[in-house]
């Protein structure tokens, strides 16, 4: 049993689920996607210069993050399209300059080589993200809802999101040693697509969204290590699964 | 200030980027009174909302009483039937205390006990209110913290106003029993006249404002709707 895999697999998926039931609210599901694949030349120059991937994901992520930022709150461009073509261009960057041997390591994750200090890290910070997100969730849907709403009420709207931004620079970070960069958006979207399929209130919502997270990472990581094959395409296969048997009981 | 003024603007100015939203906006609300903003689609009376509630830059003053407390009803959420969240999570944001949710559903004229309001009203998802209801569920939300002033940006789409009571009678009813001050935006001229104690009239510009009976006349009619309006104000 790869049990310090499944330890980090579990808190990484319920941190992705949570978040991820902001993110798609936020219709950020598409910028979650493009995100993760900034993290690959950040997780490459960790590589090339042995420092941790891990870091170099982070910062890569967190330079985007403020990009991203800076653009919608400074300038009046369409946040989209300089997203997409920025994301995918670093993602080529990343391609090229990420070592052959390590290559399908980084697209589609692998935690076979998990240490004590993974674990460790691994539960600090999806605990962290948890516990910073619950604080701000309330606000942060208000603000989806209507940014003048929040407003009124003394939401600091701009930077409840900045923070928000920053936490899902460290949990993509994160996730991507489970999943890899290339399905990291689908450990996001996927368990919270799925959770509002069942949900009529947020708590119903927030909370089945992070179980299924939480599911999907455990049970496709227990499939991969059985069958010797990289945990990403695995986790994306059950958290599908999950959303598509959603489907059947959807609530209106 | 004097002292039974809540609200003074002068000289207000809006532009987003090279384009001039309105300017030179000067008027005041008192306590307890209600004014109405009337004008065409995109003569600004929204972006004046979002001006003196600071959302948005703005040139020119915006003068708010002391620890004056304001509540606001936006013209639309970004709410649809599929998002996950309750009428009861939409109080939630405000308080936690279920005596006062009750208390504001029951001020707005949504009534019953606290059974029947969970059932049918607070476990209901936000997006599937009707939209009588929801204005009903926005104005309980705006104020339930007791605001001294209430800011209502009615939507243009229609709304089955439904029950016994318009959501202006409701308005109405409110200025009085709590003394609230309203400033809504109408698009209703009827309402102007049955239920505003000053109008103002804007399209890009300010082109009348004071009491109804008095300042909509024929010329600031044409003048703010461009020809031919015509309005016929039957007496009671």
């Amino acid at each position: 049993m790869p049990i310090f895999s499944l330890i980090v697999g579990a808190f990484v998926g319920l941190a992705s689920g949570y978040l991820g039931s902001l993110m798609v609210l936020r219709k950020m599901s598409l910028v979650g996607d493009a995100l993760s694949h900034v993290a690959l030349p950040g997780l490459a120059l960790g590589l090339l210069f042995h420092f941790n991937p891990f870091l170099g994901a982070f910062a890569a992520l967190f330079t985007s993050i403020v990009f991203i930022w800076l653009i919608e709150n400074k300038t009046k461009l369409s946040t989209e399209t300089l997203v997409g073509i920025f994301f995918t261009l670093s993602l080529a960057i990343g391609l090229i300059i990420t070592p052959e041997p390590e290559l399908l390591e980084a697209l589609f994750g692998d935690i076979s080589k998990t240490s004590a200090l993974d674990v460790f890290t691994a539960i600090t910070l999806s605990l962290t993200a948890i516990i910073v997100v619950h604080r701000i969730y309330n606000k942060l849907v208000l603000g989806t809802i209507s940014d003048d709403l929040a407003k009124s009420v003394g939401v600091k709207t701009k930077r409840i999101d900045f923070i928000f931004l920053l936490i899902v620079a460290l949990i993509v970070a994160l996730g991507i040693k489970v999943v890899g960069t290339l399905l990291m958006g689908a450990l996001v979207i996927i368990p919270a697509a799925a959770s509002k399929n069942l949900s009529h209130n947020l708590s119903n919502y927030a909370g089945f969204s992070a179980f299924i997270g939480l599911v999907s990472s455990v049970v496709g990581i227990y499939f991969a290590s059985i069958i010797k094959f990289s945990p990403g395409p695995l986790v994306v296969l059950v958290s599908a699964s999950i959303f598509f048997i959603s489907l059947i009981f959807k609530k209106d | 200030m004097d002292s039974d003024k809540i609200l003074e603007v002068g000289n207000l100015s809006v532009s987003f980027g090279d384009f001039n939203v309105f300017h030179d906006i000067s008027f005041e609300v008192k306590k307890g009174e209600a004014v109405a903003i009337v004008g065409p689609n995109g003569s600004g009376k929204s972006v004046l909302f979002r001006a003196i509630l600071d959302f948005i830059p703005y040139s020119g003053n915006v003068k708010w009483a002391k620890n004056i407390k304001i509540g606001y009803v936006p013209q639309k959420l970004f709410v649809d039937a599929h998002f996950p969240i309750s009428v009861g999570d939409f109080f939630g944001f405000k308080t936690k205390s279920k005596q006062t949710i009750n208390e504001a559903l029951n001020s707005v004229g949504i009534t019953g006990d606290e059974e029947h309001l969970h059932r049918h009203v607070l476990s209901k998802k936000l997006g599937a209110l009707s939209g009588g209801q929801f204005q009903r569920v926005m104005i309980a939300w705006a104020i339930i913290n007791k605001p001294d002033i209430l800011l209502f940006d009615e939507p243009t789409s229609g709304i089955d106003v439904g029950g016994e009571e318009t959501i202006y009678n409701l308005l109405h009813k409110l200025q009085t029993q709590n003394k609230l001050a309203l400033v809504l935006i109408s698009h209703d001229l009827n309402i102007v006249y049955h239920y505003a104690d000053k109008v103002m009239c804007l399209n890009k510009e300010m082109i009348c404002f004071g009491e109804p009976h008095t300042v909509l006349d024929p010329a600031s009619l044409s003048k703010l709707y461009g020809g031919e309006a015509k309005f016929y104000s039957h007496e009671h």
